[in-house]
């Protein structure tokens, strides 16, 4: 079983998947780099969860590639092999209600084959992590939306996955258990593993994520690092300008490198180079303007989504 | 080690349903009750009514039902008086296709909510993204349903012969049952049935989109089972070693090939909810 050390831990390329007439996944080529955060952004039914769902093998495309940790999912071995070595925290956490929380780990234990000395000792530490330690004992069936998320965390991660994917994580969350997902990817990402992360939700992937693609209709709309997606969608600098009387910041439309002006209470002017940032402020200051705030400010990762869905529309 | 590793999951998995199926009192206590029914109460209410009667005219009635029985029968209560005739022939032969209903019924119900059931509670990712391959998942369901049917075959089939023993044996002497047939009957015969039965809802329980569905088809595609059950298990304990013997093969034959086919019916596209 070839195993690719040194290549993406996840590709595909030219995946084409349908579901009768509608088509999930659209000729979708991207490459997740080891090690790294990918986010896969997108409104829903722009085929996110169908992605998660072939990188591990469970539905097998319709043409195309896929490669997961160097495996062909769809090749019976190579497949076990590479579902063994994922973790997937589902858009729902799939566990099961009449069981408990312990009953619930131990199973996934024994099925993604943790050394059986070690169980006891992996499911207290997942369990641990995740604050849920308290609530082994009890049915799944009586935990709360926020508890069965958590243990569907530990879950993934008991048996130390080297692709962690997780299909909405933070849906229907408290702050809390959200915080518990972010903070996850973030060890994750620290220790080297690999996080694949669908949302539609963009606070969270922000400052998580080293690339960003956005999917639509089961096409991959763009994809690069947050930092190449600025500079490809944003403009060069944009800052946010306040002054004793804001109307005085009006004169900033007449010049030349201001590319665009908007006055809503405070007032944001895109400039052409980040060196117009001195000559906005002189000029202002010639014009009589009392300045009382200079910010630039690099885009949220949501402002550059929608630049991005702007400009494909 | 890979056969280890296959056993093992599959193992795994029929182990998690068994402990969700101990678990579910309000699904197995209905059908224990069923099997308590049929295995202990109908059978020792009617052995006590029929081994007491006194009344000659029934008396005489009943040894003309025996006398209508194979000869088998008739050799060995020979001799006998009537109500204890009858109560041997009720206990031996008459109860028989009890034997296969009430088995087959709880591996029904089981095998009908078994991977539907993975599908309405949403767990069925969990399994479809699992490093188990769907003949494991497949392995893991069966077992899962068989061996409630089988527990409740063995456990009924004990009850079932204390209660002949103790209110038919003190008349004929002695402890009879089980006789060989139905040694036959619940080594031989019944195990196949079963397994054809359970092939047949497995592959139902992975089509359809809901419980409801899956239980309604299932009573539908195992009531004509049910019915040659019946004739088999009649039939088992009437002819003899040798055709109880053949017959057995028969379904031993029909099982696996059942058994084989249905497992196409499981994959990963219909853990998830596809497919159905």
């Amino acid at each position: 079983m070839a195993l690719d050390q040194g290549g993406p831990a996840v590709a595909l390329r030219g995946v084409v998947r349908s579901f009768g007439d509608v088509v999930a996944v659209d000729d979708l080529t991207f490459e997740v780099p080891t090690g790294t955060v990918t986010v896969l952004l997108g409104p829903n039914g722009a085929g996110k969860t169908t992605v998660v769902r072939l990188v591990t093998g469970a539905l097998q495309p319709n043409a195309g590639s896929i490669r997961t940790l160097g495996l062909d999912p769809s090749v019976d071995a190579q497949g076990t092999e590479a579902r063994r070595r994922c973790g997937v925290v589902p858009a729902r956490p799939a566990l099961y209600d009449r069981l408990t929380g312990r009953d619930n780990l131990e199973y996934a234990a024994a099925l993604f084959e943790v050394d059986p000395h070690n169980h006891e000792r992996r499911i207290e530490e997942a369990a641990a992590r995740f604050a849920i330690a308290g609530a082994l004992g009890q049915r799944v069936g009586g935990y709360s939306t926020g508890m069965r998320a958590r243990l569907a965390l530990a879950r993934a991660v008991l048996h130390d996955p080297d692709l962690l994917l997780l299909d909405e994580p933070t849906a229907g969350l408290d702050p809390e258990s959200a915080r518990a997902v972010l903070e996850l990817i973030d060890d994750m990402a620290e220790s080297g593993k690999t996080v694949l992360m669908c949302t539609h939700l963009l606070l969270e992937a922000e400052g998580l994520a080293d690339q960003v693609i956005v999917m639509d209709h089961g096409r991959a709309i763009v994809a690069g690092s947050p930092a190449e997606l600025s500079r490809q969608y944003w403009p060069a600098a944009r800052v946010v300008l306040d002054a004793a009387d804001p109307s005085a910041l009006d004169a900033a439309r007449d010049f030349p490198f201001v590319r665009a002006y908007e006055r809503n209470g405070t007032v944001t002017v895109d400039l052409e180079r980040e060196a117009d940032v001195p000559d906005l402020v002189d000029g202002l200051v010639r014009a009589g303007a009392r300045l009382t705030r200079v910010e630039p400010c690099a885009p949220s990762l949501e402002e550059l989504y929608f630049a991005i869905r702007k400009r494909a529309r | 080690m890979k056969r280890t590793r296959h056993r093992s999951r599959a193992w795994v998995i029929a182990r998690t349903d068994l402990h969700q199926f101990v678990q579910a009192r309000d699904f197995w206590l209905p059908l224990s009750i069923v099997a308590l029914l049929f295995f202990v109460v109908i059978p020792t209410f009617l052995l006590l009514i029929i081994s007491t009667v006194k009344d000659v005219k029934l008396v005489n009635q009943l040894s003309g039902v025996v006398g209508s029985l194979p000869a088998q029968l008739k050799h060995s209560v020979k001799g006998q008086k009537g109500p204890v005739k009858a109560s041997y022939a009720l206990a031996v032969y008459l109860f028989a296709p009890l034997a296969i209903i009430v088995p087959l019924t709880v591996s029904s119900a089981v095998g009908a909510h078994t991977i539907i059931g993975e599908r309405e509670r949403g767990s069925g990712e969990f399994l479809a993204h699992s490093p188990a391959t769907e003949r494991q998942i497949y392995l893991g369901k069966l077992m899962a349903s068989l061996i409630p049917g089988y527990f409740t075959a063995a456990v009924g089939f004990a009850m079932y012969s204390l209660v002949v023993n103790l209110i038919v044996g003190p008349q004929l002497g002695g402890w009879f049952f089980p006789t060989g047939n139905w040694w036959i009957l619940m080594l031989w015969v019944l195990p196949p049935f079963i397994a054809i039965a359970l092939a047949v809802i497995l592959a139902i329980s992975a089509r359809v989109s809901s419980a409801a569905a899956a239980q309604q088809s299932s009573a539908l595609a195992t009531l004509p089972l049910i019915v040659i059950a019946y004739g088999v298990s009649s039939n088992t304990i009437f002819k003899g070693h040798l055709v109880a013997f053949v017959i057995g093969a028969l379904a031993w034959v029909i099982a696996v090939l059942a058994l084989l086919r249905a497992s196409r019916a499981v994959s990963r596209e219909r853990l998830l909810g596809m497919g159905a």
